[in-house]
């Protein structure tokens, strides 16, 4: 069954990307910041239009691609970052390149590729859409064409990425070549028929996948390009990379892991646990020795990214029992590390865009004198970041090792535990610079644009619901998975 | 409701307060006082309508907060004979700190909306009930108390401030783990439940898991060899702060101990308490003789409070109902006599702006009133008999002897050197030749130092002279919380 209406969104978002480029090519005497609302509006459009188009049909396009409300839940999640992404640029990128258009049509495209990474149900379709994200990252982190630095980190990227890519397809060509077929459910029926015995071949596709993914949500040891391309990329593009990229690579994992290599959890989950231990380590250690903010910010997410790592190996210790308590913890915990980055960059972006500082910590100094509301933004995603009460980040990651309490895995909790309590260290540095000293070269009081103010105002409330009241996004979160584990389940028996 | 009110009208009071406009900024003391005054009477209300012979909490409010798949977040807050009267201390010192800081000048509006959900936060400590909503409380205090020390403080105030954050999150990191532990095992966080639990097969050790949480304690307390931030944060904290963290935030760690190391792990406690208890005479020991050395009155102050919080520790230890009554009695006790002590100190530190001891000296005759309070309040600190200092040490060793004759005998010994400190710096500061520097300052004069001054006083001597009103509440409580221990 083909039922072409699905990808109605999708067609709109293709759309609007073209009609974009056509535009300034028609019009090149339109404000600039006008191409930015655009895209902000057919974003928020293509989100209005993913929640009429939840089918919930495994059978449609024969398996390749499933539309449901774990697809929603991402098509959602990606549309208002693209939204905010498109918004924070309206004023960043106006100097920084003579040409937008593409810019923002790039935007939506990547947007397209990460909702086909959560809807995709072959490992083909998985790898087309994450190119498809790539290629779009690949070209706005370097799109900043007068700066040296968004050149070298766009090339850096691409090279590493290229190597990743190829790393993940040599993984799914093995895997192909074991059970001969790239369907996931088809993945885990022939798993089942070998009675628990993961060939070797097998779990060395699975293992390349796993650098290959791991690569795209930079976990450690494959994290080498994130710090350059943060710091090098445009600041919008930055925040769009470290949620996007991130959110969809995840997408993609919960779907390959929960249809295909949950019950054969003894193969894998080894590695994942280590990549997570790893992941945490060195993104809070490192960390720590950063002079850049933009870097920081990087190496923050590694680590953050080692957290949700977490959630998988303990899928692969629980198996499908806790499968589904422990997505939902991930998926409330990558909205509210979605929600406190863009924050962060929100209140980032109109600060630097009027002080014209470079991204280092010392640029932030006596913040908390000169813009004192956007200070205390940067403040409440840094504790979100590092858990603290009563802000997104603690509630979040409280449900995620709560549900991840395997017996094995306490140790990995453990060392999560204490890694949190040492970004906290890292957190504060930064929070210092803002509230203990002056700002060097005198105090610059600007008014910050309403619409940033806005922006600013609802993402913060939005880390404090999440933290508070945590109660409703879990329930949508919950929702979101409920397909996954079932489709698991019936392949399985 | 009631509670709800007493826990919610500081922070509430506080948000205001920031929410001034600029111009106004000078009316941000007048909302602190209306916000904190009127939990004072609300919690004061409370303490009469309290009923020491019903068992279990009073005046409870629960409402589900959180509630995804088996995980269960309440809001859940309640009183006994324990944590009542650390409520009413809380909200008085609260009006004592409010009064102190009335002639903040430099952004009075972020310091008073700070000084309040501090407040807020310490009262969430003493009132939860849910474990869970304790650690959100506990760790609510440590922004606004980050920002009192680092803003408004003196002398190496940035660090000192996050020596202070650095210790407490260390502290919580480890009481986080056996929080969960405990929780994960009985699927509550309720800690009601919890008391009554018999534990199964937790995944750590219980044994362990007891030492984390007693290890987060001891750190607030501060007990010997965790307590280097105090004097730093002490001596570097702006005069309100000194009183608050003194008086109320010291006695989380107490309150903790007590509430959650002995109440949720009896066994445990009793397995460790020829630890704790050495332990906590040596602090006693260790921070008398420590005291004795320093050279700034604010950092002896600090240091005794070292030493005496190891007296709370040692009552703890007892595991008997008498040892714990002293133990929560010490802690009010200490609680008005140290926030009194830190009041004076820096009153007089306002006139003089030197804390040392040796720039110092015949305060007494420039300075009658001021002198006359610290030493009051220094006889207070040394136990003087008829003030609540000496009711409480007393119940202390009552207690503890019974069990540990010899580190009894060993904090008896730092009492008397207690006297020894506190007369030999009274000696030197009010007592002894006049100093001319001084001869222009003012006595304490403004109407609000006087009222938190007689305050204060005042009810030191009332727990003194009438131990009843407080021991007859909390002893209650100790006794079913001492009815668990099996030695």
């Amino acid at each position: 069954m083909r039922d072409y209406t699905l990808f109605i969104p999708e067609y709109w978002a293709a759309a609007a990307a073209c009609l974009i480029i056509a535009i300034e090519i028609a019009r090149p005497s339109l404000p600039r910041p006008t191409l930015a609302y655009l895209t902000a509006i057919a974003a928020v459009i293509y989100g209005g239009f993913s929640l009429f188009y939840i089918p919930n049909d495994p059978e449609s396009f024969m398996g390749l691609i499933q539309v449901d409300d774990f697809t929603t839940f991402f098509r959602v999640l990606g549309a208002g970052t693209v939204a905010i992404t498109a918004m924070l640029s309206a004023t960043h990128m106006r100097h920084r390149a003579s040409v937008l258009g593409e810019y923002y049509g790039l935007l939506l495209v990547a947007l397209i590729g990460l909702t086909f990474m959560a809807a995709a149900r072959e490992l083909l379709t998985a790898y087309i859409a994450l190119e498809i994200l790539s290629f779009s990252f690949y070209i706005l982190v370097g799109y900043a064409r007068r700066d040296v630095f968004s050149a070298e980190a766009s090339l850096k990227y691409i090279l590493l990425g290229g190597f990743a890519s190829a790393v993940l397809l040599y993984g799914v060509s093995l895997v192909y070549g074991v059970s001969g077929t790239t369907f996931y459910d088809g993945i885990a029926a022939g798993l089942a028929d070998q009675g628990g015995d993961m060939d070797l071949a097998m779990i060395a596709g699975l293992m390349l996948i796993i650098a290959g993914v791991g690569f795209k949500v930079s976990a450690a040891p494959f994290h080498m390009w994130a710090p350059d391309a943060y710091q090098g990329a445009p600041l919008p593009i930055t925040a769009f990379l470290s949620t996007a990229s991130k959110a969809a690579g995840f997408a993609l994992i919960l779907r390959l892991f929960s249809a295909s290599f949950v019950e054969e959890g003894e193969s894998w989950r080894w590695a994942v646990a280590g990549v997570a231990v790893l992941t945490m380590i060195v993104g809070n250690l490192v960390a720590i020795q950063q002079t850049d903010l933009k870097r920081l910010v990087a190496y923050s997410s590694i680590g953050q990214v080692g957290y949700m790592l977490v959630v998988i190996a303990a899928i692969g210790y629980g198996g499908p029992e806790i499968g589904e308590q422990a997505s939902s913890a991930l998926l409330l915990h990558m909205v509210g590390y979605v929600i406190s980055t863009l924050a962060l960059f929100t209140a980032l972006t109109a600060y630097y865009d009027r002080t014209g500082r470079d991204s280092s910590i010392r640029g932030i100094r006596g913040m908390a004198e000169s813009q004192p509301y956007l200070a205390l933004i940067v403040t409440a995603s840094l504790f979100s970041f590092a858990g603290l009460p009563f802000f997104a980040g603690f509630a979040t990651k409280l449900f995620m090792f709560q549900a991840s309490a395997e017996p094995e895995l306490l140790w990995v909790i453990g060392v999560a535990i204490v890694a949190s309590f040492i970004s906290l260290y890292y957190y504060l540095m930064v929070i210092r610079e803002m509230y203990l000293f002056d700002p060097e070269g005198g105090l610059q009081r600007f008014r910050v644009q309403p619409i940033m103010w806005a922006m600013a105002t609802l993402l913060f409330v939005g880390i404090l619901f999440v933290g508070i009241y945590p109660g409703p996004v879990f329930e949508l979160a919950d929702a979101a998975v409920e397909p996954l584990f079932q489709v698991g389940a019936d392949a399985g028996s | 409701m009631e509670l709800s009110l007493v826990l919610f009208l500081p922070a509430a009071a506080g948000v205001v307060a920031l929410l001034l406009p600029a111009a106004q900024e000078q009316l941000a003391r007048w909302v602190a006082l209306a916000g904190s005054g009127a939990a004072f009477v609300l919690s004061l209300v409370l303490f009469f309508r309290f009923d020491n012979a019903a068992e279990g909490y009073q005046f409870t409010e629960r409402h589900t907060w959180v509630s995804v798949g088996d995980f269960n977040l309440q809001y859940y807050i309640g009183v006994d004979g324990l944590s009542m009267p650390l409520v009413l201390l809380t909200t008085f010192l609260t009006v004592a700190s409010v009064l102190v800081s009335f002639n903040i000048t430099m952004r009075p509006r972020l310091y008073f909306a700070s000084l309040l959900v501090l407040a807020t936060s310490v009262i969430g400590v003493f009132v939860a009930l849910d474990f869970l909503l304790f650690f959100l409380m506990w760790e609510l205090e440590l922004f606004p108390m980050f920002l009192l020390i680092a803003i408004w403080g003196s002398g190496r105030k940035e660090y000192a401030a996050t020596k202070f954050v650095l210790y407490t999150i260390f502290g919580s990191a480890l009481m986080l783990v056996s929080i969960l532990v405990l929780a994960f095992d009985q699927g509550t966080f309720d800690i009601e439940l919890l008391t009554q639990a018999e534990f199964q097969d937790t995944i750590i050790p219980l044994n362990l898991v007891f030492l984390l949480l007693m290890a987060g304690f001891a750190i607030k307390l501060p007990v010997v060899p965790f307590h280097t931030w105090l004097p730093d944060a002490h001596t570097n904290a702006p005069t309100a702060v000194s009183v608050m963290l003194a008086g109320v935030l010291l006695k989380m760690g107490g309150y903790g101990m007590i509430r959650m190391g002995v109440g949720i792990l009896p066994e445990q406690a009793a397995n460790w308490d020829i630890w704790i208890a050495g332990l906590g005479a040596f602090s006693v020991l260790y921070g008398a003789f420590i005291t004795l050395r320093q050279t700034d009155v604010k950092r002896l102050v600090a240091y005794s409070s070292v030493s005496h919080m190891g007296l709370v520790l040692l009552g703890v230890a007892a595991l008997g109902d008498t040892g714990l009554t002293g133990a929560t009695y010490q802690m009010v006790a200490h609680g008005l006599i140290t926030g009194l002590l830190f009041v004076l100190i820096g009153l007089m530190y306002d006139r003089t702006h030197t804390r040392e001891i040796s720039q110092l000296g015949g305060l007494a005759r420039q300075m009658p009133l001021l002198a006359t309070g610290l030493v009051f309040a220094g006889f207070g600190s040394l136990g003087l008999p008829a003030m609540a200092g000496f009711i409480a040490e007393i119940t202390v060793f009552i207690g503890a002897f019974e069990r540990f004759e010899w580190l009894t005998l060993l904090a008896i010994l730092g009492v008397v050197l207690s006297a020894g400190y506190v007369l030999w710096m009274l000696q030197r500061v009010v007592f002894g030749p006049v100093r001319h520097e001084w001869d222009e300052l003012t006595d304490q004069r403004a109407w609000w130092e006087h009222t938190t001054v007689a305050a204060l006083a005042a009810v030191i001597v009332l727990f003194g002279v009438f131990p009843s009103i407080l021991m007859d509440m909390i002893n209650p409580a100790m006794e079913a919380v001492a009815a668990r221990v099996v030695l």
